[in-house]
Parts: structure tokens; C-alpha cells; sequence
């Protein structure tokens, strides 16, 4: 029997490989069980195909333009989340957000896992005095509190997208170097990564070939329940008029604006909140169905 | 762990030192103006101390902060030590008033939802505390109040007390509930009362969504333990082998979650307050952004930092405490 | 002796029910127990612990307890509700676990823990109860009771721990004892310590005692009885003194297994499984053996 589905499941597979994706596989299958699990993917997958498509399905004039005649208009055929104030489609506004929201939480993933990994596993690894100084700055890192830390940065560098995820990634990358020590802690006297040692493997290929792939997987799901509050955070700054600035689409700061004619025109600030609620639920059902089948309870 | 304790607080300076002088503004010229003249610029230069090594500056600096003094706003033109004492317990109020909340709901549904596991009221808590920390606070505090203030008049609105009752009662704490009690005053209290309660209603229901959480998966964990079947055999009912044994073991870890929220309903605070209004440093810090008052930004950074460095050692102290593992053994 | 035995054991058998088809822990168990000290005898798995606790009402989530017959003394156990049954468990019926470190509250002192059992059942005022906590105590040999009953589970050494276990179950004068390996994590000079304290307030009290255990040697020097489990089902009854005469092939299996001293051998014999051994045994042995003293 030569299906994809039994090649993968072989219980004695012949490959590396046929291993490794059988692996993944069978990791999959019990995913696919967790409903709520599910459900996040599905929510994080829309998100990004929205992104990513948003200038296909809206027309970004749409979103932009302001068109006075038009402001504040409830739902309609024509806008069917009806438009802000400044006569703009809010439907269209909210997927291009999409695009400002999706750019974030890959600008911060990209920042954050290279700089908790790149303290993280030395610190795990040849521990002593390295371990010492690299767990003090971590900790001392982890003390600050993110939203404020972000306020204080757009108060001396100027509001921005950039500076927000700067702030926010600097003050999210602890978690990740503690994790990365906790992993390379435990590996580090195992037999296979002695084996390396002994075959006269530098450090650095064994971090980077034996230990780093066996981080990765709590890193991914850490990174994932990450998300939901970062995605928070961020909106919180574009709340304040930190995050993205105007005429810039950002959910943050479209229920700030929203928040002048909430009284009567409630769909404006409520609509692009629900974005950002439905996204961080969805983040976090996705990183909690990882974690429960990371964990074998799947 | 006192010295990673000031450690971390000489880190926290060290940003918020880095931060204020490096900025790209120029510290002398907000002073002095883009037209004067070279001599002037010196003169205050060195007057702030710029032209000292940055090692020294930052040692001044630092001197400065211990003794309280955070510079002037350029906001209120008052110290920002002043402005801070003045703002503050109006967010230690709603910050306190939601962690009651959170804590006292919080725990026992984290507890409830672990003995009843894979039942619906553990399907109900777990949901409920799932949408609770996936919510913007500032949109749920628009939302709180579209429908609780403007549709169903259920609550008083934005700020602390409506405009009428300003300067009746005497502060005496800054907490305006317990300052109205002290003198009587029944409809200030209730007035305050009613402006309190929907933020922290709002910053309640976000706390406890976390706790419960937590408390379920902690109580979960000790269930399994085996202390939990010896307490069985012996006869014990479920309520005394949930509520006094297995929760007594849990309280040990739900210390350091509960530092942490409320770390985080500091933090949050800044919405929060901008959101209703609410006088308090979040509010004083997003007005002193937005003005450019760099000085009572970084104080009220210096603050809040402080305090959560401060919660983290209060968690590890109170742990060492209630644990009698922790303890020196006799 | 004709007086009722303690425990009627008919048909005991507890199945956990999986995606992959059920899972029989304990099959068609039969025994009974009198005034006497009774030894299981298995490896893990075997399901000895398990058949302690079902009889307990202890078996756990998601056990089906099922038997033909599981009466203690004339209270029909199967028939109990749960609330009937926590009356039962400390005060008619005891369990001392394993190890002490795990099995008692960490946060709590071990005294107070040793006088709920005495409240819970007897109703007494903390008064009272700690001074029958103290009584106790000092039943299990524990010197200056008084200093240990302020101290916690992570300050008494492993051999204490486990008297105070003793002393905590047995506070309310149960008639029956069932011990899951109560000397498996103690060091060997404290293990026959711990054991000649249960043998004497066993023995005092006339209660019955069932002794569960991986190690043949200490069951079948401690007790009267021994029956062997493996894969769930009882596969030998014997007295403790004669189980050099055992049948089964598994027993003997064990018994060649064991070093002796002045027993010079080069290897020791590996014991062979046969899986019929597996198999269900079609006439559980205690229905074909007489109970005793009948």
C-alpha cells in the first residue's frame, strides 16, 4: 500500500525523513481532533488571507478616500460595516488593517525568537558565569512592563509603527531565552548530543543542528499564545495614537477615532475592536490546541 | 535575591536614563530656545550637566531619583513627584478594587471548574476566561459604556465624579469613597461609587478570566497528587479535600499570579483611565505623551517599573512565607 | 472461629474503558479476609494496588468496578453510596500509602492532618482530637510527640513519616487495613521497623490487614497468607509457610528467582512468561479453596 497516508504512518519507517514527516503527521491527525484548536487555525489562516488578498477584494480608494457626503453611514450593500467619519469604507479599512496587524506580528516574531534563542541557548548550554550574567539581563528585561516601556519610547523617539514594535519586542523576548535555557538545560547531557561531541562537532553545530530543532516546538506554541496579547498590545498603542499613524488603517487607532461619534454611530470604534478580539481569540485558541497536543492530551 | 532586586531596578533606571537623555530633542534647546546664542547654550549645557561622562550623569541621575525628585512637568509646571502622588491613588483605586474582584470571583471558578473537569460549568469557565483575555480593555470599556452609561443608564459615565460633587469632601487618602465615608457624605460616596464601578467591573472581568485560568490549572495538577487520595481514604468529604487541602496547596502558586495582575492592571491602567476618563496615572502619562513632558513620562515609567519590580519581590517574599517547604527547616 | 470475616471478596474485577478496547486491571478476584494478615503479591501492573483501592471506592477515574460479592464485615459495599462510604473509609476501613513525602499534605502539620481523621469521624472538638492525635503518636512509638505534631511532611525522615501515616489512618479504629507497599520507599534498616508497629497495633486491635507488595520475601515472612496476582487474576493461594510447595509456574518462577543467603548459585534463573498465563482462569482459586477456619 504506496498512499501518502500509510507511507507516513508506517510504523517502521526506512528514512530520516519518512520519520520526521511522519512525526509531523501523526501531530497533525491529533490536531485535527481538537475542535476549538481548529477553530483558531481557521481564524489566524482567514487573517492572513485577508491580508494578503485585501487589495484584491477591496478597492484600497475605498479605504482611503475620504468622502465627506458619505460619512458615518450605517450598513448598506454599498458598506456593508458602513464608514467612519471621514467617509471612508470600514470594511475596506479593516482588511487593510488586517495587513498592518499580520506585518506586526511577523515583525515581532522576527525579533523575538533569533534574540531569546541567540541568549537563551548559550546561557543553557555553557552555563557558569555565562549562564549568570545572560539570566540577570533576562531578568531584568522581563521586569518592565511592555505598554509602558512602549510610552515611553514614542515619547522620546516619536510615534510610529517601527517604534511600537521595537518597544514591544524588546520587552517580549525574555520568555523565549528562558525557554530556550530550559530546553538546552535539560539535552545538554544527553547521550546523543555527547555522541556529537565525541565525533568532534564544534558548539555551534551542535546548538544549531541537534539543539535548536527540539526548541522550536515549545518555542512555536509560546510564540503563538504570544501573539494573542501582543496583537493586544499593539492595538493598545494604536489606541493611544502610537501604533500606525493616520490615514493609516490600524484597528488600534480606528477605535479611537470611533470613539467621538460612539454615542450614534456606535459600528464605527465597535467594528474594528471586534477584529482585534476575534484575531487575539483566535491566536490563542490556535496556541492553546498546539499546547494540549504538544502535551498529549490532544 | 535583594541584589537582583536592585539590579533590576538600576536597569530599569539605566532605560529610562538612556531614554531621556539620548532622545533625539535636544534637552538644552527646550530650554533656551532655537535662537539663542552659543554662549547661553554652554552655559546651560553644563548647567544640566551634559558635559560630564555619561557614567556621571547617569549616577546623578539616579541620585536624584531616590530622593524623589523626577524634574518638573512641563505639563502642570509642578514636580512630577507632586503630579504622581497627586494621580495615583485614583489608579491604586481602580487597580485595587479590580483585583478584589478578580480574585474573589477568579479562584473559586478556577476551583470549581477543575473539580467538575470536562463538564459544562468547566466548558463555561473556560470559555468565559478565554474571551476575557482575548478583549482589548479600552473596547470593552467603549462598549461597557455605550450600553451600561448612554443605553441602559445603569452606571454614571466617564471621570471619577460628576462635575457637581467636585470639592465637597476633604482628601484625606485620594481615595474618594473611603474620604466621602469619613465625613459622611452618603451621595458623594454613592456617586463615586457609581463612576467606579463599570471600569472596574470592566478590569475586573479581565483579571479573573486570567486567575481562573490559572487557579484551574493549578488545581488540576494537584489533584493528581497523591496527598489528595491519602485525604480520600481517610474519609474526608470532596468539599474539605478540594477547598482546605488541594487549595491550600495552590495558593502558594496563585501568589505570584496575582502580583502579576495586577501588574498588569497597572499597565493596562493607561487605557484604561484614557477610555473613562479616570484621573489617574495612566491618564496623567498619555496627557504628558502627548505633550512632549518627557520628564513626567519617564517618572511615571520609573513609578510603574518600580512597583512591578516591587510585586515580584512581595510575591517571592509572601511564597516563602506560606510555603513551609520554603522555610528553614526546624 | 465462626465469627463473620472482615472482607467477602466474590468476583472482583475492574476494567478501564479506552478508544482501544477495555483495559482489565483486575479480573475475577475472589479472597477473604478474617482477623488475619493477608499478603497480595505481584510485579506492577499485576493490579494488586488496583484491587485495593476498588475496594475502597478509591479505583480510579474512569474504573467499572464490578463483583459478585464485596461485603465488609455485613455492609454491602457495591450497594454504598458515596456518601455512605466516606463514612466507612478511616473509620470501618483504612489505606496507608507508599510514600509519606507524597501522601501527606505538604502544607499542612502533620499533626493536624493525623486529628481530622479523628474529627471527621468521631466528631470531636480540636481539644480532643489533638489529644487523640497525640495518643496516637505515641501508639506508633514517635517520641516527644508533642514537637512533632507542629512539624510539616518535608521535616520528618521517611521511617516517621510513614508511622505518622499509620497513626493518621488509624486513629478512628477501622477494623480493616490495607497497605499499598508501605515500606517500598523506606531504607531496609526502618522497613521492619515500620512493619512491627503495624503488626502490633494489627495484631492489638484484632483487625485485618492486607499487605500489598511487589517483594514475595517481606510478604511472605509478614504474613499469614499470600495470594499471588499477575495480569489481574489471582493465580495462587497459599499459606505464607508453605509456599514452597506453590503450583503455579509463575510462583515458582518467582521463588527460584530469589537470592538466598548461603544459597550459592552462579546465575540467578530468569523467569520464563508463558502467556497462557494470560489466559482467564476458568475456576478462580479462592472459590475452590475452603475460607479459613470454616
Amino acid at each position: 500500500m504506496t498512499t501518502w497516508r500509510g507511507w507516513l504512518l508506517n510504523p517502521a519507517p526506512t528514512s530520516r525523513r519518512q520519520a520526521q514527516l511522519g512525526g509531523w503527521f501523526r501531530a497533525w491527525l491529533a490536531f485535527r481532533r481538537n475542535t476549538l484548536g481548529m477553530a483558531g487555525l481557521f481564524i489566524v489562516l482567514l487573517l492572513i488571507t485577508i491580508a494578503v488578498a485585501a487589495p484584491l477584494i477591496a478597492d484600497p480608494a475605498t479605504a482611503l478616500t475620504q468622502t465627506l457626503e458619505d460619512r458615518l453611514q450605517p450598513f448598506s450593500w454599498a458598506h456593508p460595516f458602513g464608514t467612519d467619519e471621514l467617509g471612508r469604507d470600514i470594511m475596506a479599512r479593516m482588511m487593510f488593517g488586517a495587513r498592518i496587524t499580520l506585518t506586526i506580528v511577523i515583525l515581532v516574531s522576527l525579533i523575538v525568537v533569533p534574540i531569546g534563542l541567540a541568549i537563551g541557548l548559550p546561557a543553557g548550554y555553557f552555563g557558569g558565569w555565562i549562564d549568570a550574567v545572560l539570566m540577570r539581563v533576562t531578568d531584568i528585561f522581563l521586569a518592565f512592563p511592555r505598554l509602558i516601556l512602549a510610552l515611553a519610547f514614542a515619547a522620546a523617539l516619536g510615534p510610529g509603527i517601527e517604534n511600537a514594535v521595537i518597544a514591544i519586542a524588546l520587552t517580549a523576548w525574555p520568555p523565549y531565552a528562558r525557554l530556550a535555557r530550559a530546553e538546552t538545560m535539560t539535552r545538554r547531557s544527553s547521550e546523543f548530543i555527547q555522541a556529537a561531541e565525541l565525533q568532534g562537532a564544534s558548539h555551534l553545530r551542535i546548538i544549531a543542528t541537534q539543539i535548536v530543532p527540539l526548541c522550536l516546538p515549545s518555542v512555536i506554541i509560546r510564540l503563538t499564545l504570544d501573539m494573542a496579547g501582543i496583537i493586544l498590545t499593539a492595538a493598545g498603542l494604536g489606541f493611544l495614537g502610537l501604533g500606525a499613524q493616520p490615514p493609516s488603517p490600524e484597528w488600534g487607532a480606528m477605535v479611537s477615532t470611533g470613539r467621538a461619534v460612539l454615542l450614534d454611530h456606535w459600528w464605527v470604534a465597535t467594528l474594528p475592536g471586534i477584529a482585534i478580539f476575534i484575531t487575539s481569540l483566535g491566536f490563542n485558541l490556535l496556541g492553546d490546541g498546539l499546547r494540549d497536543v504538544a502535551s498529549g492530551r490532544g | 535575591m535583594l541584589f537582583s532586586v536592585i539590579l533590576t531596578f538600576l536597569g530599569l533606571t539605566a532605560v529610562t536614563f538612556v531614554i531621556g537623555r539620548f532622545m533625539p530633542l535636544d534637552p538644552v534647546l527646550t530650554i533656551v530656545g532655537d535662537k539663542a546664542s552659543t554662549e547661553v547654550y554652554d552655559r546651560v549645557y553644563r548647567e544640566l550637566g551634559l558635559d560630564q561622562p555619561v557614567v556621571v550623569q547617569y549616577l546623578t541621575y539616579l541620585g536624584k531619583l531616590v530622593r524623589f525628585e523626577f524634574g518638573t512637568s512641563v505639563m502642570t509646571a509642578r514636580p512630577v513627584m507632586e503630579d504622581l502622588v497627586r494621580v495615583f491613588p485614583a489608579t491604586m483605586e481602580l487597580a485595587g478594587l479590580a483585583l478584589v474582584i478578580g480574585v474573589l470571583i477568579g479562584v473559586p471558578m478556577g476551583v470549581i471548574a477543575a473539580t467538575n473537569r470536562g463538564r459544562i460549568v468547566d466548558q463555561i469557565v473556560r470559555f468565559l476566561s478565554l474571551l476575557g483575555y482575548s478583549m482589548p480593555v479600552f473596547w470593552l470599556g467603549l462598549v461597557g459604556l455605550l450600553l451600561f452609561y448612554a443605553k441602559l443608564g445603569w452606571v454614571e459615565g466617564p471621570g471619577r465624579l460628576d462635575v457637581a460633587f467636585d470639592d465637597i469632601v476633604p482628601t484625606v487618602t485620594g481615595l474618594i469613597m473611603v474620604d466621602a465615608l469619613l465625613v459622611g457624605e452618603t451621595e458623594v460616596f454613592f456617586n463615586a461609587l457609581g463612576h467606579l464601578i463599570l471600569p472596574a467591573s470592566i478590569l475586573g472581568y479581565l483579571s479573573l478570566a486570567y486567575i481562573a485560568r490559572m487557579t484551574r490549572s493549578f488545581m488540576l495538577e494537584q489533584l493528581e497528587q497523591e496527598y489528595i487520595l491519602a485525604a480520600f481514604a481517610k474519609g474526608l468529604s470532596p468539599w474539605r479535600v478540594v477547598w482546605v487541602h488541594a487549595l491550600g496547596n495552590v495558593w502558594v502558586q496563585l501568589v505570584t499570579v496575582i502580583a502579576l495582575t495586577f501588574g498588569s492592571l497597572l499597565e493596562g491602567a493607561v487605557l484604561t483611565e484614557t477610555v473613562f476618563a479616570w484621573p489617574g496615572l495612566g491618564l496623567y502619562m498619555k496627557n504628558s505623551l502627548f505633550a512632549a513632558d518627557l520628564n513626567a513620562v519617564l517618572g511615571g515609567t520609573v513609578l510603574i517599573g518600580t512597583i512591578y519590580i516591587f510585586l515580584n519581590m512581595l510575591s517571592d517574599i509572601i511564597y516563602s512565607l506560606v510555603d513551609p517547604r520554603a522555610r528553614e527547616p526546624s | 472461629m465462626m465469627d463473620m470475616p472482615l472482607l467477602r471478596v466474590r468476583n472482583l474485577s475492574v476494567t478501564y474503558p479506552s478508544d482501544d478496547g477495555d483495559f482489565r486491571a483486575v479480573r475475577n478476584v475472589s479472597f477473604t479476609l478474617g482477623r488475619e494478615r493477608l499478603g497480595i503479591v505481584g510485579e506492577s501492573g499485576s493490579g494488586k494496588s488496583t484491587t485495593g483501592r476498588a475496594i475502597m471506592g478509591l479505583a480510579r477515574h474512569p474504573a467499572r468496578v464490578q463483583a459478585d460479592e464485596l461485603l465488609l464485615g455485613d455492609i454491602d459495599l457495591r450497594r454504598q453510596t458515596e456518601r455512605q462510604l466516606r463514612r466507612l473509609r478511616g473509620k470501618r476501613m483504612a489505606m496507608v500509602l507508599q510514600d509519606p513525602k507524597y501522601s501527606l499534605d505538604p502544607v499542612m502539620s502533620v499533626g493536624q492532618q493525623v486529628a481530622e481523621t479523628h474529627r471527621t469521624h468521631l466528631n470531636s472538638s480540636k481539644a480532643e482530637a489533638k489529644a487523640a492525635a497525640l495518643d496516637m503518636l505515641n501508639a506508633v512509638h514517635i517520641r516527644d510527640p508533642e514537637r512533632v505534631y507542629a512539624m510539616y511532611p518535608h521535616q520528618v525522615s521517611g521511617g516517621m513519616g510513614q508511622r505518622i501515616m499509620i497513626a493518621m489512618m488509624l486513629i478512628a479504629g477501622p477494623e480493616l487495613l490495607i497497605a499499598d507497599e508501605p515500606t517500598s520507599a523506606l531504607d531496609v534498616t526502618v522497613q521492619s521497623q515500620v512493619l512491627s508497629i503495624m503488626d502490633e497495633l494489627v495484631r492489638s486491635r484484632g483487625m485485618g490487614l492486607i499487605l500489598i507488595s511487589h517483594n514475595l520475601h517481606l510478604v511472605s515472612s509478614f504474613c499469614d497468607r499470600v495470594l499471588v496476582m499477575y495480569a489481574g487474576q489471582i493465580v495462587e493461594v497459599c499459606d505464607a509457610g508453605r509456599l514452597a510447595d506453590a503450583q503455579h509456574p509463575y510462583t515458582r518462577g518467582l521463588l527460584a528467582a530469589l537470592p538466598e543467603l548461603g544459597h550459592r548459585r552462579r546465575d540467578l534463573p530468569q523467569l520464563q512468561r508463558d502467556p497462557a498465563w494470560m489466559d482467564d482462569i476458568i475456576t478462580p482459586l479462592e472459590t475452590r479453596m475452603p475460607p479459613p477456619g470454616a
